[in-house]
Order: structure tokens, then C-alpha cells, then sequence
């Protein structure tokens, strides 16, 4: 496997940069209503937002951050690594096509409703380009108390050591809460989105964080659908993988061959069930809470461990 | 969107992939209409988005006419699993030398298509030992490939060469219609080595219909999903009496899961999206209200950006303009949520501080409803 992307270093980066914890971030549709309104929460946050793309609004400029009519010129006056996406479903594979090509090396794509083509062809230009993707509907992806790039609201979230990933966005919000109120702050929470296909899946993800010493704990939040939980508790177990992990699935009461509310939240006979999630992830040692308030008991139980 | 068996198999007529003569009927008449122009014996097959329709006595063969009318009867009024069929489709039945099993499906852990094949045909996939599946390429299958599994399978002679051909349509289809799911389950081969279609599983990408205006026409979505859809909500109707609303959908499966622990019974899985505003809420209570069983309301609303007070807000307007007239019990995390007990006071709605409180008074209301 190829070297670690480590995600703090492209979203902080290291303590003797000259920017560390102001990295550049960009926002393409940051004059949409759901882009401007994000912007300027982002900024409130302390994401270093330094340009926005709205192609037609060159010249603009949304709250003192200047607005070009292209990525290549927003990168340019910038030099800006990280994009966060808010354009309509259907403008998607031409905006992640363009901040591919001009630089963007992590792309956290918001909208919801991309075709699953779109998002097959936007991984493999990813690929070829060295990026990464986050989503798309995907909440996002904060540092608690740093910066975040994505569509949370702050309060849920607290600074600490332990990392959720997670496949639902106020799911996400709800369990750090519910970490934050028992103690456990958070080093990093990241939504790798709802859809059936995903930029970073929950190995990827995981893989993002697995090295890093500072990290204690790791909560994942799942939901029915697709395998990609299995996939996880068997990468857990090849890995030996020794911090406390626990997870948490939603959907065990849902019928099947429905879509519940996500595209990528369907079962198909047994494929993408619930049962099939929990057994996997009682093999490899990771207990999952039958509730989300009853998270924070069982880490005490594994850190006791 | 999953297509009836005689949609998938209109697709496939379209690209080259043969299937056997039938036609759709709707009563009696038309059934033995159709069936005397293809000549008995026939198969009558009820048209349902169900899967294990041969199980569950959806399909039958008839070998006269006077078989025919009371099972085509029957089928047409059959419920299986909760559906109602959309139509019999009276087909042709043809002799075959063998049958085998053929899908091209999204691949969603190696996030592309693969293409699953097994000289067992007619089964359920997953139970099936010998299958091949191999991945294709975004652009579709080459030919090399779909010749490789038929080598694979077994196949020789000009089976190899209709196989190949066969695949390569199929693949056109899912590329081109944007499929999740192609699956001819069983493929027959017939007599003289060609294949053929005889059932049809298509399920399109919902999310790229807006680039297939031909496959609009498919479309069968009832007057309150067409209503929900439209205000950009995802709606799941269920068959218990609470209503579950909340935003976002991993949070409404949560609540629908800690609802169904504490004994309840959800009426319906509504998820606004993470958008809450109170215009948001408004229009899904005006969903909700038009499922008929309903008892009770349960919200749970992780908030931060909306502010609680405007929620209460929404809600007391929908008691006032008649919208609900059932209680409705709320979980709204959020700014102001002193201020938005205040203006609910005297309403039907109760607010709670925790999705548990929440969940417990709606349950024990609708057991109250019940005795």
C-alpha cells in the first residue's frame, strides 16, 4: 500500500509551518445560499478561507474573501491545497474535474444527489491527480476547536482524542455531542458521506488517522447499506488495530429494499444489513452501542480494557 | 428507481438482448387475448418490484385457457409482500438447453461495476458456490472479458460468441441507462446456442434520472412521495402508527430503531434533509398529515444552525391552521430551546431534552391510543 495520507497534515500541517493551523481553503459556489451562508461559519470557526469560484462573479467579493471566475485563478492568487464543494448536484463533475486539474489535493465535496457515474469518474481523475476526495454528501470534516470544512454546526464539538468517522452527517453531530457532554473530546470528526459511493470509505478514513499517537480512541458511526463496516471490522482485525473502537449502526429496524433517506442506505437481501455489521464487528473485537447515548459508556469500558 | 420485469425488459428489447415474446394485461380478457396469440402453454407473471416472486406463488404455468382464467384471477389480486401487482405479463414459454445466472451491478466497496456470472441459473446469487465475478472498466466491459467468463463457465461452440455478445449489450445498457443493478437471472440458452432474457431486474441511479427523461415514464411514485420529493424530503412509509420526522437520515433510522426497542411502531420514516428551517418543518407536518393512521408525531431535530424557538414556531402554526391534530413530541436540540417550551405551552406538542424522553411519551401515548 502506498504511503499513509496523513489528513492533519494537509488540513493543520506540522507546528514549524509557517501556516500551521491556517491552511488555505477555497469554496466553489461561495456565493449559492448554501455556499455563502457555510463560508462565513467556516471563517467564524477559524477555517482560513482565502478565495471563493463562482464562475460570472470575478471581481466579487463575499466578506472581504475575493471571488474569481476559476479555480486556476483562485489557486493562483492563493495557493490553496484544500477546496470544499458547494456547487448544484449536476455542476459536480465539472468542478471537482477543475480543482483536480489546478492543484486541489483534498476535495471535500458537500452536494448530495450526484449520479454514481459522476462520482466513479471524479475518484479515478482523483487517483490519477494524487488527490483526495471527502464524499460527496458528506457533512465534511473538522478539527475541533482548529477548523473545519463542511456544513456542521460547531457546537457538538469539542477538542480531545478521539476520531469519529462516520457515514451520516447529524448522526455525526449527535454522537459528538454525546462524546463531548461524557469527556471525550475529539482530535478529528469526518463524514465519508451517505452516498453508495464514497471518495474516502471508512478503511481509508481510518487509515488517515491509524498512525498517529495522539489519538486514543476511534468511534465509528455506520448505517445500513453496502459492506463497507465488514470491510472495516476485517481491516481492524488484519491490522491488529489495539485502541478502543467502538461503533455505532443505524437502520436495524429498517425494511428492506428501501431506501432510507441516503442513496447508499438500502439492503439488499442480506447485503448492507444491519445484523451482518454487528457480527462482523463483534469479531474483531469492537462492541456496538445499541444506542447512540450508550456510546460513551462502552469506550470507558474498552479504555478500562 | 426499480423497474418491473416488463420495463427491464423493454430496455433490453432496445438493446439487442432477446427476450421472449409476451404482452402486459390488466383483467381477464386481455390475459386471454394475449395468451391466445402466443399460443399455450403459457407463464403468467405478476409485475412487482418484490424480489422472490417464484416463492411466493407470483408466478404460474398454464396450459390451457381453462387453467389460465382463474389463475390469471387470482394473480391479479394477489398481494405479495404488501404490493399489488402492476399488471400480469403473459409470456411465451420456451425450451431451453440450460440456464445460467448473469448480472452487471455497482460494486460499491471496489467502486465500479462487476459482472457476476455462475452456470447455475434461476437461484438466489448469494447462495451459489461457483460464480465468477470480475470487474469492468467505467466505460463498460470489453469483449475480451465477457469472452473469458464464458470460457470460464464452460460454455463452448457459438454459446462463446452469444454469451460474449449478450454481455456486451447488457453493459451498453447499464452504462449508457445508468444502472445500479442489470440482473437476468435465469439467462436461458437455447437450443441452436443463443441466449436469452427471461426475467428482467433493473434498478436505475436515481440520482441521474434527471439526465434519462426516457426512463420518466417508469416512474409510478404515489401523490404523497411525489409531494415529499418535491420539497426535497425523502419519505418511507411504514406500516405503524407513529410518524417519524427528523433531519438528516442517519438520525430518522436511529430514532425509527430506539422507537421499534421501546416497543413502538413507526407510521413513516421522514428525513428533511440537514436544511431545517421552519418552512422546512411546516411542509413536512403537511406531509405527515396525509397518512391516513397516524396517531402521533415524533420529531427529533439535532439543531445548532436553526434556532429552536422558530421550530415551536412552525409547529404551534400547524395546530392553528389545522394542518396536524394529533400530539407531537419533540426532541430539538439547539439555541433557545427555554423560549420554545414557553410558546408550546397549552399546544398539543410537548418538547423534551433528550431523543429517550422523547421516544418514551410517544409510545406510551399511541399504547393509550391503542386500548
Amino acid at each position: 500500500m502506498i504511503k499513509d495520507f496523513d489528513i492533519f497534515d494537509i488540513l493543520i500541517g506540522k507546528e514549524n509551518d509557517k501556516d500551521y493551523k491556517k491552511k488555505s481553503v477555497i469554496i466553489q459556489g461561495i456565493t449559492g445560499s448554501y455556499g455563502s451562508t457555510h463560508t462565513r461559519l467556516m471563517k467564524a470557526y477559524g477555517t482560513n478561507i482565502v478565495a471563493g469560484v463562482t464562475p460570472g462573479k470575478e471581481g466579487q467579493n463575499f466578506e472581504g474573501i475575493p471571488v474569481y471566475n476559476s479555480v486556476a485563478k483562485a489557486v493562483k492568487a492563493s495557493g490553496a491545497r484544500i477546496s470544499g464543494v458547494f456547487v448544484p448536484a449536476n455542476f459536480f463533475l465539472d468542478a471537482a474535474k477543475e480543482a483536480l486539474d489546478n492543484g486541489i489535493k483534498l476535495l471535500v465535496a458537500i452536494p448530495e444527489h450526484i449520479p454514481i457515474k459522476d462520482s466513479i469518474r471524479v475518484l479515478e481523475y482523483a487517483q490519477m491527480q494524487g488527490a483526495k476526495i471527502i464524499g460527496p454528501n458528506t457533512p465534511g470534516v473538522i478539527v475541533p476547536e482548529i477548523m473545519k470544512v463542511g456544513i456542521m454546526p460547531a457546537q457538538p464539538f469539542k477538542a480531545g482524542n478521539t476520531v469519529v468517522l462516520s457515514r451520516s452527517g447529524t448522526l455525526m453531530y449527535e454522537v459528538s455531542y454525546i462524546l463531548t457532554r461524557a469527556g471525550y473530546g475529539q482530535k478529528l470528526c469526518l463524514g465519508i458521506g451517505g452516498d453508495p459511493v464514497n471518495g474516502t470509505n471508512l478503511i481509508e478514513a481510518f487509515n488517515m488517522v491509524r498512525y498517529r499517537q495522539d489519538i486514543e480512541s476511534i468511534v465509528i458511526v455506520g448505517e445500513i447499506g453496502g459492506d463497507s463496516e465488514e470491510q472495516l471490522a476485517d481491516y481492524l482485525i488484519k491490522t491488529k488495530f489495539s485502541k478502543p473502537a467502538v461503533a455505532y449502526i443505524a437502520g436495524r429496524s429498517a425494511p428492506k429494499e428501501k431506501r432510507m433517506g441516503h442513496a447508499g442506505a438500502i439492503i439488499y437481501g442480506n447485503y448492507g444489513s444491519a445484523e451482518s455489521k454487528v457480527t462482523n464487528f463483534a469479531k474483531a473485537g469492537v462492541p456496538v452501542a445499541k444506542r447512540p447515548s450508550d456510546i460513551p459508556e462502552l469506550l470507558a469500558e474498552k479504555s478500562r480494557k | 428507481m426499480r423497474l418491473l420485469e416488463y420495463q427491464g425488459k423493454e430496455l433490453f428489447d432496445q438493446y439487442g438482448i432477446r427476450i421472449p415474446r409476451a404482452y402486459l394485461a390488466y383483467n381477464t380478457d386481455e390475459g386471454k387475448e394475449a395468451a391466445a396469440r402466443l399460443g399455450y402453454p403459457v407463464v403468467l407473471k405478476s409485475q412487482l418490484t418484490v424480489g422472490g416472486r417464484g416463492k411466493a406463488g407470483a408466478i404460474l404455468k398454464c396450459k390451457t385457457e381453462f387453467e389460465m382464467l382463474p389463475k390469471f384471477d387470482e394473480l391479479i389480486h394477489k398481494e405479495i409482500k404488501g404490493e399489488l401487482p402492476r399488471g400480469i405479463l403473459v409470456e411465451e414459454i420456451v425450451d431451453l438447453k440450460k440456464e445460467l445466472y448473469m448480472s452487471l451491478f455497482l460494486n460499491r466497496s471496489k467502486r465500479c461495476y462487476s459482472l457476476i456470472s455462475s452456470a447455475e441459473g434461476g437461484v438466489e446469487i448469494e447462495n451459489v458456490e461457483n460464480k465468477i465475478i470480475i470487474d469492468t472498466p467505467i466505460n463498460g466491459l470489453s469483449s475480451q472479458i465477457a469472452e473469458d467468463a464464458a470460457r470460464n463457465l464452460g460454455l463452448t461452440g457459438n454459446t462463446v460468441a452469444a454469451f460474449t455478445d449478450f454481455t456486451m449489450k447488457l453493459s451498453n445498457l447499464v452504462n449508457e441507462k445508468e444502472a445500479e443493478l442489470a440482473e437476468i437471472n435465469p439467462t436461458g440458452i437455447l437450443g441452436d446456442g443463443s441466449l436469452i432474457a427471461l426475467d428482467a431486474k433493473v434498478i436505475i441511479d436515481d440520482n441521474a434520472m434527471f439526465r434519462h427523461p426516457e426512463l420518466k415514464k417508469y416512474e409510478q411514485i404515489s401523490e404523497l412521495q411525489a409531494q415529499a420529493e418535491k420539497s426535497g424530503f425523502s419519505l418511507v412509509e411504514l406500516d405503524g402508527d407513529i410518524a417519524i420526522i427528523g433531519n438528516g437520515a442517519g438520525l430518522v433510522m436511529s430514532t425509527l430503531d430506539m422507537v421499534s426497542d421501546t416497543g413502538g411502531r413507526a407510521g413513516s420514516f421522514l428525513d428533511f434533509g440537514g436544511r431545517a428551517t421552519t418552512e422546512t418543518i411546516y411542509e413536512a407536518l403537511r406531509v405527515i398529515s396525509k397518512i391516513k393512521r397516524i396517531d402521533a408525531i415524533l420529531v427529533n431535530l439535532f439543531g445548532g444552525i436553526v434556532k429552536t424557538n422558530l421550530v415551536a414556531q412552525a409547529i404551534l402554526e400547524a395546530y392553528k391552521n389545522k394542518i396536524i391534530d394529533v400530539p407531537l413530541f419533540a426532541r430539538i436540540s439547539g439555541a433557545e430551546s427555554e423560549k420554545a417550551k414557553e410558546i408550546l405551552k397549552g399546544s398539543q406538542a410537548k418538547l423534551y431534552d433528550t431523543v429517550d424522553e422523547a421516544i418514551h411519551a410517544v409510545v406510551k401515548e399511541v399504547s393509550k391510543e391503542r386500548n
